[in-house]
């Protein structure tokens, strides 16, 4: 097997990208998908562990993030949704209703 | 063989995730995050989680990412303006706070590789349906069923929030 090395740096190089990308991104449903990047990271990297300890443990944890992943998704596109019914938008520039 | 397997992927996997915060176009970035999916699965097929691989194909790139879809072409929400010419301080902030924090996951994986048990053959394969059904449906069994649960209480909160007029009385309208 390869190093477990390269696996860590795999999913710490696309939550990095994850992370930036919430940051730039203006649009809300981008800014989700790189959510969904980001816990995919996590996701690979506890597989990577899981994997290297021979320990089924982590893999269950991802499935339970899986399920709660999906979860998410649907509320999130939800509230996105009624953020566009309100505002005809999705930049989240324009979402300044709490912000003083 | 692994090995270029794995390089393969892995340049997939960072290529489309910088291709997906990069494009102007949503529904390019839905389908480049598509690819990202597969391609992890296919990490997880190297890793020996044969279930979870399948899962992630399943749910993430055939659930989430139509669901996604959908919501992109119900809104059919306009072409960002101007991601790369306006405010390039914001930009330039942002990729040092990301270079941050790759640092120090990187920092903190450092002393990870001496940690690691000795594994006989046997566990390496630890990943297939039979292995993860087994622990599933016996330790982890409230659990499992909590997550039934879950799943309901989304369905319904989304249910609610996505409603047309769910008390809507003299408000926006």
């Amino acid at each position: 097997m390869i190093g477990i090395d390269w696996y860590l740096a795999l999913s710490a190089i696309l939550f990095t990208i994850g992370i930036i990308g919430v940051l730039i991104r203006r649009n809300a449903i981008v800014i989700f998908m790189c959510v969904e990047l980001m816990l995919n990271a996590v996701n690979l990297s506890l597989i990577t562990f899981s994997a290297y300890h021979g320990d089924i443990s982590g893999q269950i944890l991802v499935f339970f993030s899986l399920s709660v992943a999906a979860a998410e998704a649907v509320v999130g596109l939800a509230i996105i949704i009624a953020i566009f019914r309100n505002n005809l938008s999705v930049d989240i520039t324009k979402v300044n209703l709490l912000r003083w | 063989m692994d090995i270029y397997a794995f390089v393969l992927l892995a340049v997939l996997s960072i290529a489309s995730a910088l291709g997906m915060i990069l494009n102007k176009n949503t529904i390019n970035s839905a389908l480049l995050l598509v690819v990202n999916m597969v391609s992890i699965a296919g990490i997880y097929l190297l890793l020996q989680a044969q279930f979870l691989a399948l899962i992630q194909i399943l749910v993430y790139a055939g659930a989430i990412m139509v669901l996604f879809l959908f919501v992109i072409m119900l809104l059919n929400v306009d072409e960002e303006e101007s991601l790369l010419d306006a405010f390039r301080v914001k930009y330039m902030l942002a990729f040092l706070l990301g270079v941050i924090i790759f640092g120090q996951i990187l920092y903190s994986l450092g002393g990870v590789t001496d940690m690691l048990p000795e594994i006989s053959s046997d566990m390496l394969y630890v990943g297939t349906v039979e292995a993860v059904g087994e622990v599933l449906y016996t330790d982890f069994l409230y659990a499992f069923e909590l997550t039934a649960i879950l799943l309901t209480a989304a369905v319904v909160g989304a249910l609610m929030v996505a409603q047309y007029k769910a008390k809507n009385s003299e408000g926006t309208e």
